[in-house]
């Protein structure tokens, strides 16, 4: 059965989540990457649009803007790994209790999930149409100087996913983990290509 | 035909081909891309594939780009050293690449320095950026269209080291930036190596590297076997698409190379995601044009 996750999400909405599981989202998204980061965090400016219980997506999307409202064109992750300095900080601070974005983010993120009650998933990268084809209207922007990709868009959407936890609220970090795996593999795997070049330097 | 009259046919052509460009993949990478999903076993690398090809479906027939990161607009340009518009090609390029931004649409990602502003049209200080290479004879002008999104430039690097290091540290560089930073950039990927003298040479052979049409090799035998065996081995490391577990994290290697000087060993990795948005278009001088890279598609 569909585990769907519905906005505001309480702590005890994710307590039975772990790495690996799949969701979907039902409810209200918000996005919000560098900039907005950068801005509630190092900034000290408020989210305008209140955070607590809610979702920030790692993403920017492209958007065709008229008088006559916002259509959504394509959205989908982008790299979470570029807001982990300031990630623990903005979880602490908006009280933000699922982040969505793409691969893996770092311990600082894990640990503040584990002490705030948070969750990271991760959507399919790449997938922009599909993604978009799940939002069902673009209800609010802010903060719309930062430029398109960087302001906080505030999208309706139902059944959003399929998301893959790669974060938990207990400490499970699933990148982290996967990523000690690949770790593990590669001496063996460069072993023969060192071996292969040892002559390369040879004068032919 | 005046320069002017040429700009105006290259802007219009070039609007057309980035609206194709953004919303499919070329036909080389998409058969790749194909046959790594063959080369996948398990249930989520399955999940993830049919998730790639279901949502590149939907954007040709919709319309819209594949991946909402259009990226900034790169072109490689080798340009016959008789094609007679060549002061025309910069500006028509700026241009097209500002209209595109509105009927495509593409995403508004350009920022200039300093002033920190969105620019709203991808132009900006030298962007979109253009490489040029004058060819000693010919009159076609060939551009390389390729839209650099954020998360496979991200991990992009380079580094200079010592003839002691050998080719050993080459290897061990383009294993750790693939292992450790690349598996973010939605795998399976294509991997530039640019081997050169120092680090800007180094890193634009690499970019050129992943540019190279699929099925083609380095020059040199050993260039190709470091092809094929970087290959074999970054695919033996377990990550699959989205950096999950899985067979393919490089759908290719390409290694291109310049002389070194005999005191130094640079090398530059440079990766592209799966949604490899790179197109190939051809100017003759009399502005006739044409395109292979999407075979049966009319602009």
């Amino acid at each position: 059965m569909k585990k769907v996750l519905t906005t505001p999400v309480r702590a005890e909405d994710i307590e039975a989540l772990h790495i690996g599981d799949i969701v979907y989202l039902t409810g209200t998204l918000v996005t919000g990457r560098d900039d907005v980061h950068r801005r509630v965090v190092s900034e000290g400016m408020a989210s305008p649009y209140d955070l607590h219980d809610g979702v920030i997506f790692h993403a920017g999307p492209i958007v065709r803007e008229s008088a006559g409202g916002n259509e959504l064109i394509s959205v989908g992750p982008t790299s979470s790994v570029r807001m982990e300095s300031l990630e623990a900080a903005f979880i602490e601070k908006t009280g933000v209790r699922v982040i969505i974005g793409k691969g893996g983010m770092g311990p600082a993120t894990a640990a503040a999930c584990q002490k705030f009650k948070a969750i990271h998933c991760v959507a399919m990268g790449g997938c922009a149409v599909s993604a978009a084809c799940q939002v069902e209207a673009i209800e609010d922007c802010f903060w719309r100087e930062l430029g398109m990709p960087e302001c906080e868009w505030v999208m309706r959407v139902k059944e959003f996913g399929p998301l893959v936890v790669s974060i938990d609220a207990h400490g499970g970090n699933l990148y982290a983990e996967n990523k000690a795996k690949y770790a593990a593999r590669k001496d063996a795997c460069e072993a023969p290509i060192l071996e292969s070049v040892k002559d390369y330097m040879v004068v032919e | 035909m005046t320069n002017k009259e040429a700009g105006a046919v290259l802007t219009d052509v070039m609007e057309r081909f980035l609206c194709v460009a953004c919303k499919r993949l070329p036909d080389d990478v998409y058969e790749k891309l194909r046959q790594c999903r063959a080369a996948e076993t398990s249930e989520l690398q399955r999940v993830i594939y049919d998730s790639y090809f279901d949502n590149l479906r939907r954007a040709w027939e919709m319309g819209r780009p594949c991946c909402q990161d259009t990226g900034l607009l790169h072109f490689y340009i080798r340009c016959g050293a008789d094609f007679p518009y060549m002061g025309a090609v910069e500006p028509a390029l700026r241009l097209a690449v500002a209209r595109a931004t509105a009927s495509a649409p593409l995403r508004e990602n350009t920022v200039d320095y300093f002033t920190e502003r969105n620019t709203g049209d991808n132009t900006g200080e030298r962007m979109p950026w253009l490489h040029w290479d004058i060819l000693p004879e010919g009159s076609d002008l060939e551009i390389c269209a390729y839209f650099a999104g954020a998360g496979c430039c991200l991990p992009g690097r380079a580094q200079v080291f010592k003839p002691a290091d050998g080719y050993g540290a080459i290897v061990k560089y383009v294993f750790d930036a693939v292992a450790d930073l690349a598996l973010n950039a939605c795998p399976p990927l294509i991997v530039g190596v640019g081997l050169g003298h120092n680090v800007e040479n180094a890193a634009v052979l690499s970019k050129m590297a992943y540019l190279r049409p699929l099925g083609t090799s380095h020059p040199h035998p050993k260039g190709a076997k470091l092809e094929r065996d970087l290959l074999a081995g970054l695919n033996g490391l377990g990550i699959g698409a989205q950096g999950l577990p899985g067979e393919r994290v490089a759908m290719e290697v390409h290694v291109e190379s310049s002389a070194r000087h005999t005191a130094t060993i640079a090398v530059g990795v440079n990766v592209s995601c799966y949604t490899h948005r790179r197109g190939f278009i051809t100017f003759h001088e009399d502005m006739s044009w044409e395109q292979d890279s999407y075979k049966g598609v009319s602009l």
